[in-house]
């Protein structure tokens, strides 16, 4: 009886049997499998800001923004990312011809502005905790630590990747998989300059408008 | 009619789009100079004088540079993907628009029918 079922129910199908439609572009699977890690991190991004916004307002008593965050170093960190995100835009343009000189150029300054703008973040973070500012002071530093820390750590990552990059491109230059990988890369890059608009908005200005 | 004759530019980088052009991108970096330049003036020399009005100016600013950057730096659109890039994009928007938006909303509401006395570090309640 069991062997009758088995036999009716046909061969389940997981994939689109119509696959003549698929996209031409080179790894357009990989691609839009690392869109969709870039949303889901996107998401926990939202749970950080949701946090930070929650407690943004509970000093205990401790250092509020106003007294605390310096402005113009946030707007140098801000114009260091912006301009990172053009420097890697020039990279992808090279890429597309296939100059590997020029890509691994404009990826290393890519890379050194993103070590730049690390520096400059742990800088401020070191400034903080030596005022007292520290993540256990209050609920908002909590908050404020998880929130910017992450978003730095995310662009370590990044630099980390550009390094891995810039070798793989010197050992074995432009071919397929290596355009795949630098335009997922690419992205990458280019979200977290969207999550920092985010950080500059909704932590900095608003922080000090409170 | 080949898609080259009608668009000498799509021609120019080939079919691997998705990367953008030279222009895209200066187009994308400028206006986010501007996007950016604007709500830190606002908050640094304060001309407006009014924090409200500045915050909600700060956040319009905020979400138009962030369209910014999807179109010209991450090049979302329509024919990116077959439309899936820009429809987990929307959907992304969309739950990260209530988990924050909802997680303040219900916190907010929280804090107000707290008893006085049970909000730390708040010292309106102290003698």
């Amino acid at each position: 009886m069991a062997t009758a079922t088995r036999e009716i129910v046909p061969d389940p199908t997981f994939h689109l049997v119509e696959g003549d439609d698929h996209d031409h572009e080179t790894g357009g699977g990989t691609v839009l499998g690392f869109w969709i890690y870039l949303m889901s991190d996107a998401l926990l991004f939202a749970s950080i800001f949701a946090t930070f916004g929650v407690l943004s307002t509970a000093y205990a008593g401790g250092p509020t923004p106003r007294e605390i965050f310096e402005l113009p170093l946030v707007a140098l960190n801000t114009a260091i990312l912006l301009v990172s995100s053009i420097t890697f835009g020039f990279a992808m343009l090279a890429m597309e011809p296939g100059k590997v000189r020029q890509t691994q150029l404009w990826l290393g300054i890519t890379a050194f502005l993103g070590a730049c703008f690390v520096g400059v973040e742990l800088y401020e973070f070191a400034a903080l905790i030596h005022e007292g500012a520290t993540p256990q002071r209050s609920g908002f530093l909590s908050g404020f630590f998880t929130l910017v820390a992450t978003h730095g750590l995310h662009v370590t990552v990044g630099i980390i990747w550009i390094l891995v990059m810039l070798v793989q491109l010197g050992q074995r230059g432009l071919h397929v998989e290596n355009k795949r990988r630098l335009l997922c890369l690419g992205m990458f890059w280019h979200f977290l300059d969207v999550i920092w608009i985010g950080v500059f908005t909704f932590v900095y200005l608003l922080g000090m408008l409170r | 009619m080949s898609s080259s004759e009608l668009d000498p530019e799509l021609h120019a980088h080939g079919d691997t789009h998705g990367h953008g052009t030279y222009r895209s991108y200066l187009i994308g970096f400028l206006l986010s100079v501007v996007l950016t330049a604007i709500p830190f003036w606002l908050v640094m020399a304060n001309p407006l004088g009014n924090p409200g009005v500045t915050a909600a100016l700060v956040i319009t600013f905020a979400v138009v540079q962030i369209l910014v950057h999807t179109v010209c730096f991450l090049h979302v659109n329509t024919q990116a993907q077959g439309g899936w890039t820009l429809i987990a994009y929307i959907f992304t928007g969309v739950i990260v628009f209530i988990t924050i938006a909802g997680s303040l909303w219900i916190m907010y509401h929280l804090n107000s029918n707290m008893m006085p006395g049970m909000e730390t570090g708040q010292t309106s309640y102290s003698p």
